[in-house]
């Protein structure tokens, strides 16, 4: 009796509400774009970096680890941040008492994550093919990975939006970026740092979508065996997690 | 007199007077039975029992941290009742949150919207949250925020937020309205709007409960007042009925301290030849105040009293008791008596 008479009708409003905001985020749309772009461009023109043995072109190695960061900026930096303070400032709680529901507002969050993630990638791979990037491999085993690392990463910002303090989500949503973007094989190698740390950086979440992108996206590469069942542990882990711990108010 | 411990129900402010061809038959909106809201140790409402209708305005009044938002985020399904019953239009609002979303309005103490999302975004939002919304620009319009549509929550003053609030609250046509302190913060125009806004939502038959420790708004909006104090209901009835049935009629004034106050209420009470005695008190020290209906006649024995003791007479006022000193001396602490005070300190919040 009170059942919508467009059961999809909430759904959409509120995904494109949600993308709205991103959007409308002066930081978000520099962690989402700009520092990637950024980054893309200037470490394929200025060769500084380490590369792997084999790869010539900068950009070759690049591309992938920086679609990696900006799937990781988005699902993790870009959510943990908007929830923590949607949370601050009793959105959340509101929203509570509408018919929205639950499910519906996980779902339009997701949504527009997966559509601002849509629009990053199709920018990079511009990007990336204009500094001379050919792609090899198998692309689309790169769609799995970046749907796994997703929800790992969306979990990891939820942990975090929903059990510390709008400010502090803040500062530690940018602190792990950072630490993940160093140890993710993003910018340079994995195969640059130290053996003990190189292990600990296989185990992350960056790290793991980082080679997955590498291996796909890299001539004759298929993905390790090792990265899927990472980035499947972090995708059920974090959000369960997030689960047990999420406080709405 | 010492008041009594327990709630009392002083006359009936019931709507269904106003919409005869409404309701045939007496069925509460809102049943509330000895509810109790615990934070740990800390018992923020007290076993409070409570009802509101269809098309009137239940005012929960009492100090800051007397439990008036404990015991309407319970109706709202944010609180577990530790113990008592809560039924909103005859649902449960924990098991039967989704059935009841569609058809209650809430707006929060403060905030609940994004804050970077313009006024009429907002609210064309909400309206795809529910079945059967109100048309948002029209409604925009009705709390005077058309003017206001591309201006984010963020930017928007005070009391243009708590209207957009309010409009937030009323676009999926509810049944049921909570509105917790609707006009804190808000200027005396935006008050107006608010309180008009009210009205017309009640006339339209909504039950609406609202809490505010503001005595004018109060008896401004209400049809029925329930005074809450450490948790508990102190007094309940219609602001007109509040007035008369806790003190009614009496004469105040100024005289020195120290008069015999029993001697003079005889003396009035003698006078007047009532059939109830007279009583009278000095309130606070030099201020007396005489239970009895402001009369010529008792005037005149009391100055009459006064002047065979050379007495000194100063700010002699008889008539009603505001609102404000029914309030007042139901909610000070002591007024109330001692067997109830370590239920109430309990119940502290």
């Amino acid at each position: 009796m009170s059942t919508p008479t467009r059961p999809w009708g909430p759904l959409a409003a509120q995904t494109r509400a949600e993308v709205r905001m991103t959007l409308r985020r002066g930081e978000s749309v520099l962690l989402t774009m700009a520092i990637p772009v950024g980054l893309l461009v200037f470490f394929s023109l200025v060769d500084v970096l380490p590369k792997p043995t084999g790869i010539r072109h900068p950009v070759d190695f690049l591309a992938p680890g920086i679609l990696a960061l900006a799937v990781m900026s988005t699902a993790m930096v870009g959510l943990g941040i908007a929830t923590g303070f949607e949370r601050q400032y009793g959105v959340l709680k509101r929203l509570r008492t509408t018919p929205l529901g639950r499910p519906a507002l996980l779902g339009a969050k997701t949504l527009s994550i997966l559509a601002v993630e849509a629009f990053q990638v199709a920018v990079l791979v511009v990007v990336a093919l204009l500094l001379g990037w050919s792609p090899a491999g198998a692309p689309l085993q790169a769609v799995p990975a970046i749907a796994l690392a997703t929800i790992g990463f969306a979990g990891l910002g939820l942990l975090m939006a929903g059990a510390l303090r709008a400010e502090v989500t803040l500062a530690a949503a940018n602190g792990l970026y950072l630490v993940l973007l160093l140890l993710g094989g993003m910018v340079f190698p994995l195969s640059s740092l130290p053996a003990g740390i190189r292990a600990v950086a296989r185990a992350l979440p960056s790290g793991a979508l980082s080679d997955a992108l590498h291996a796909a996206l890299s001539a004759g590469g298929t993905v390790p065996l090792r990265s899927w069942l990472v980035l499947a542990a972090w995708a059920v882990a974090a959000p369960a997690a997030a689960a047990v711990t999420f406080r709405w108010e | 007199m010492a008041f009594p411990a327990h709630a009392t129900s002083l006359g009936d402010a019931s709507p269904h007077h106003r919409h005869p061809t409404l309701r045939s038959q007496v069925v509460a909106e809102i049943d509330v039975e000895e509810l109790e809201v615990r934070y740990g140790p800390t018992v923020a409402v007290d076993r409070l029992s409570l009802q509101a209708h269809a098309g009137a305005v239940l005012v929960l009044l009492g100090p800051n941290g007397a439990g008036k938002t404990s015991t309407v985020e319970a109706m709202e399904g944010y609180r577990v009742p530790a113990s008592g019953r809560v039924r909103v239009l005859g649902l449960d609002p924990r098991r039967d949150h989704r059935a009841l979303s569609a058809r209650i309005g809430v707006m929060l103490q403060r905030g609940g919207i994004y804050p970077t999302m313009p006024a009429g975004e907002a609210l064309g939002l909400f309206a795809k949250y529910y079945p059967a919304p109100a048309e948002p620009i029209a409604l925009l319009d009705r709390v005077g925020l058309t003017a206001a549509a591309r201006t984010p929550w963020r930017r928007l003053s005070g009391g243009e937020q708590q209207r957009l609030s309010l409009a937030l609250a009323m676009v999926g046509q509810p049944e049921v309205v909570f509105l917790d302190e609707p006009t804190a913060g808000v200027d005396p125009e935006g008050r107006l709007a608010i309180r008009a806004i009210v009205a017309e939502l009640r006339d339209r038959g909504v039950c609406v409960v609202l809490t505010t420790h503001e005595l004018d708004e109060a008896e401004r909006l209400a049809d029925r007042i329930v005074i809450v104090d450490r948790g508990r209901v102190v007094a309940e009835g219609s602001p007109a009925a509040l007035m008369t049935g806790f003190g009614g009629d009496h004469i105040r004034f100024g005289a020195p301290p120290g008069i015999d106050a029993s001697a003079m209420a005889g003396a009035v009470g003698a006078a007047v030849g009532g059939q109830a005695a007279v009583t009278a008190r000095e309130d606070r020290p030099g201020e007396y105040v005489v239970d009895v209906p402001p009369t010529p006649q008792a005037v005149a024995a009391l100055t009459a009293w006064l002047a065979e003791r050379d007495l000194p007479l100063a700010d002699l006022r008889a008539g009603r008791e505001r609102l404000e000193d029914v309030f007042l001396r139901l909610t000070r602490s002591g007024a109330r008596p001692d067997a109830d005070a370590p239920a109430a300190r309990r119940g502290r919040r």
